[in-house]
């Protein structure tokens, strides 16, 4: 389905509820047979964005000729108005009647058992970067709109020009990782495809005019993949000057257009000055713009870098955390075609796993509610962010039942359950309270209990264990499937222990595996500030943090912070806590 | 709780990777004295195949009814311990696991005992929580067969193909009105040189 967005998906592995909104295009996909007819007549003309602004379109259009489907679409925020009187044109010139300007978008739902995220790249925009003059020199251009200037398909038929006066140019620089490896204006990863980008372009144009001059300025040409040498060594033997050295700043003539280029060249361990006809800036990659939209969706995390966080980066490359969901492409860090399609492969593949076996077993985490206990309130069915509780009617006498294979086991309606009326399988509360005596019955002084979230802060814990990432060893965790499982007895337990400080930690608000879940564990935490103000203990006691399963940077740091605020707690203030708490509830 | 507890604790030395940092002989010492602890069994990569056995083994010699696995993160080997013990005819679910790699020797390096002291807190807390656990039976849910792919590429449209080529129905879903991503406006792609479309 083309020309169509995903606007929800509810349910778990095996059993997901995708809403996707298939925009109105204006034209019948199925009957237009692309004859142009409408195009010809239609008086808009607007930038082409296929074609990169160099060329324009018509508001009704295909947006370049191989298209899938090979349909005409109307855009309408272009077109003259769907008011026939006011244009009309295309509508009567379409032989095949397939204009239809009242076309409503349409809105599917279809089950799935599995998700592929692909979502892909967007280009870094140079216009950041002041000193490349990108946008105020006139040929001064993009890796992106290279493409389209040598293809047979682009604006001027393959033929090379320049943008200022439409003439060959003679002499060209090409400048590499703009946007890449750069503290500051771009990101400081490597994109990964722009070398052996800038290589291919070098030797099409040595293909396209062999008198061309081509000079590419570099800080490490990484031609590491199979093939790729043997390219970049094709290039240099072809006469393409290579030096090494980024470029501070090109200068634009005004008269001629031609271009002054200053660089460093670092081999030769001088300044220099080259005199250009035009030069091509070989942009990287940036997460994709809207990627939020999807994350939110499938509870995705990402990298520092912005692209999804796999499973696990050398043995789950493409699984998602989220079950189900798998990656392919560039939505999960740049990489080329031939890497993309590999990853595609391994992600169908997985995906196809599931599909075939036609069943997955779920872990036996779910929730179990006491009727013997059960007061019929309704909170946990009010809380359940998967609407696993089905509310209770205390007039007819009918008690919530969990549905099991809805619950995924966050543990939210068992925390908030004020008579203790839910059993949480697998984390129950007597398995969590033991955990907290054992941990705090030696030298509890000199601890500090943290209960950390599976998905996120566990994992941001084991990341910075991976990364070799120190921190204080008085830190002891307590691993919960989700924060939203921290119940307040569990807290106030622990200070009755003797804790000096109590962590409670999760995922980000827009992380949660558990939809919503985490904004229950923020409610509790913020009750249990107010309470212990007033009962005369320090809330700095409790802390709340949202580490990701990437930070494991933050988890080493958050964790030094903890420390230093440990230190300040006395022995008169814990005994004081213990004594305070020994009747709360 | 009325069977008798029979907890058998497994100290993994992961080669150098806790061993190197925390003194294991101390820890394996100090799980003996823990109550209803009744073999504690040293290994240098409990994972690999003789650490599963050893495990397999002691289920059946000492009759163990719960185990503790104390070594990496049960992220990456939660999984294996499980089915192991399910091998062994435990209930998976009677299995706990100690992180003393990620959460201990890898990020306190210098402190051999400091680190040492907090493992055994470590095992001993998982040692406590593996009284309470309890035997569960997973549940089996079915799976739609049928697949949504997010983005129509090159990575998606190869994913669709490739799950559709399995037999399974697919719904690709294009913000574009084409197909085609970013490699669409390519000219040509290498290191083949050959046309994008």
């Amino acid at each position: 389905m083309t020309y169509s967005e995903v606007e929800q998906i509810a349910g778990y592995v095996g059993n997901f509820k995708a809403r996707i909104r298939k925009k109105a295009r204006y034209v019948n996909e199925t009957e237009c047979t692309a004859c142009r007819a409408c195009a010809d007549i239609c008086p808009v003309a607007v930038p082409d964005e296929y074609q990169q602004g160099f060329s324009s379109r018509k508001a009704i259009y295909i947006p370049f000729p191989q298209a899938v489907p090979s349909a005409y679409v109307l855009d309408m925020n272009n077109c003259l108005g769907n008011n026939p009187i006011a244009c009309g044109k295309c509508q009567e010139a379409c032989e095949k009647k397939c204009i239809d300007y009242d076309m409503k978008d349409v809105i599917m739902e279809v089950d799935v058992g599995t998700v592929v995220v692909a979502t892909g790249v967007d280009v870094f925009d140079p216009s950041v970067i002041p000193e490349f003059g990108y946008g105020r020199h006139a040929n001064v251009i993009t890796s992106m709109e290279f493409e389209r200037l040598i293809c047979a398909g682009g604006p001027t038929d393959g033929h090379f020009i320049r943008p200022s006066d439409r003439q060959r140019p003679r002499r060209i620089g090409f400048v590499q990782c703009v946007g890449s490896r750069s503290r500051n204006g771009g990101n400081p990863y490597c994109s990964n495809i722009c070398c052996m980008n800038t290589v291919k372009d070098t030797l099409l144009l040595k293909e396209h005019y062999p008198d061309i001059q081509s000079s590419v300025y570099y800080m490490d040409i990484r031609a590491f993949g199979k093939g790729f040498e043997d390219l970049y060594m094709r290039s240099k033997e072809k006469g393409v000057r290579y030096i090494r050295g980024i470029p501070g700043r090109i200068d634009e003539d005004p008269d001629t257009k031609n271009l002054l280029l200053t660089v460093e060249n670092t081999t030769a361990n001088r300044i220099e000055k080259h005199d250009l006809d035009m030069v091509v800036l070989s942009v990287g990659v940036i997460p994709q713009r809207d990627a939020n939209v999807v994350q939110q969706l499938l509870t995705l995390s990402k990298t520092s870098d912005g692209f999804f966080m796999e499973s696990h980066p050398k043995l789950k490359p493409v699984d998602a955390p989220t079950k189900g969901v798998f990656f392919a492409g560039c939505a999960e860090a740049p990489k080329d075609v031939k890497d993309s399609v590999t990853q595609a492969g391994a992600a169908a593949s997985r995906s196809n796993i599931l599909l075939n076996a036609g069943k997955v077993k779920v872990e036996a985490i779910t929730s179990m509610i006491n009727k013997s206990q059960c007061t019929m309130c309704g909170i946990c069915a009010r809380v359940c962010p998967y609407n696993a509780i089905t509310a209770p009617d205390k007039k007819k006498g009918i008690y919530p039942v969990v549905i099991e294979a809805a619950c995924t086991g966050c543990g939210t309606c068992s925390a908030e359950c004020p008579f203790d009326a839910i059993t949480m399988r697998h984390f129950t509360d007597e398995q969590i309270m033991a955990q907290v005596e054992t941990l705090l019955a030696d030298k509890p002084m000199q601890k500090i209990l943290c209960f950390a979230c599976n998905w996120c802060s566990y994992a941001g814990g084991d990341m910075a264990g991976t990364s070799r990432l120190e921190y204080p060893s008085s830190i002891v965790l307590v691993r919960t499937m989700c924060s939203g499982r921290v119940d307040r007895k569990f807290v106030l337990h622990a200070f009755r222990c003797g804790a000096p400080l109590v962590m409670v930690s999760g995922c980000h608000f827009s992380d949660c595996h558990y939809i919503s879940a985490v904004t229950w564990t923020q409610r509790r935490v913020e009750r249990l500030w107010n309470d212990l103000e007033k009962w005369g203990i320090r809330p700095e006691r409790l802390q709340l943090e949202w580490i990701s399963a990437a930070e494991g940077q933050k988890f080493a740091r958050v964790m030094r912070e903890l420390e230093e605020l440990r230190e300040q707690v006395t022995v008169e203030e814990v005994e004081f806590t213990k004594k305070v708490l020994q009747n709360k509830k | 709780m009325s069977e008798q507890l029979r907890i058998g604790v497994f100290v993994c030395e992961c080669g150098l990777n806790i061993a190197g940092t925390v003194d294991c002989d101390a820890l394996s010492e100090d799980a003996k004295t823990l109550k209803d602890v009744v073999c504690v069994i040293k290994n240098k990569y409990t994972c690999a195949d003789p650490g599963q056995n050893e495990i397999k083994k002691a289920i059946g010699e000492y009759n163990l009814n719960r185990v503790v696995v104390a070594s990496c993160t049960p992220k990456i080997h939660e999984p294996t311990f499980r089915q192991c013990v399910a091998e062994a005819g435990l209930n998976p679910y009677l299995f706990e696991m100690a992180n003393i790699r990620e959460h201990c020797s890898w990020v306190h390096p210098h402190d051999r005992e400091k680190a040492t002291e907090k493992a055994r807190s470590l095992i001993r807390s998982a040692v406590s929580r593996a009284r309470y656990l309890q035997s569960q039976e997973e549940a089996t849910v079915p799976v739609t067969q049928s697949a949504l792919v997010i983005g129509g590429g090159v990575a998606g449209m190869q994913a669709a193909l490739e799950i559709a080529d399995a037999g399974f129905p697919v719904y690709l879903v294009e913000k574009q009105p084409s197909l085609g991503g970013i490699m669409a406006a390519l000219d040509k792609t290498y290191p083949t040189m050959d046309c994008s479309i």
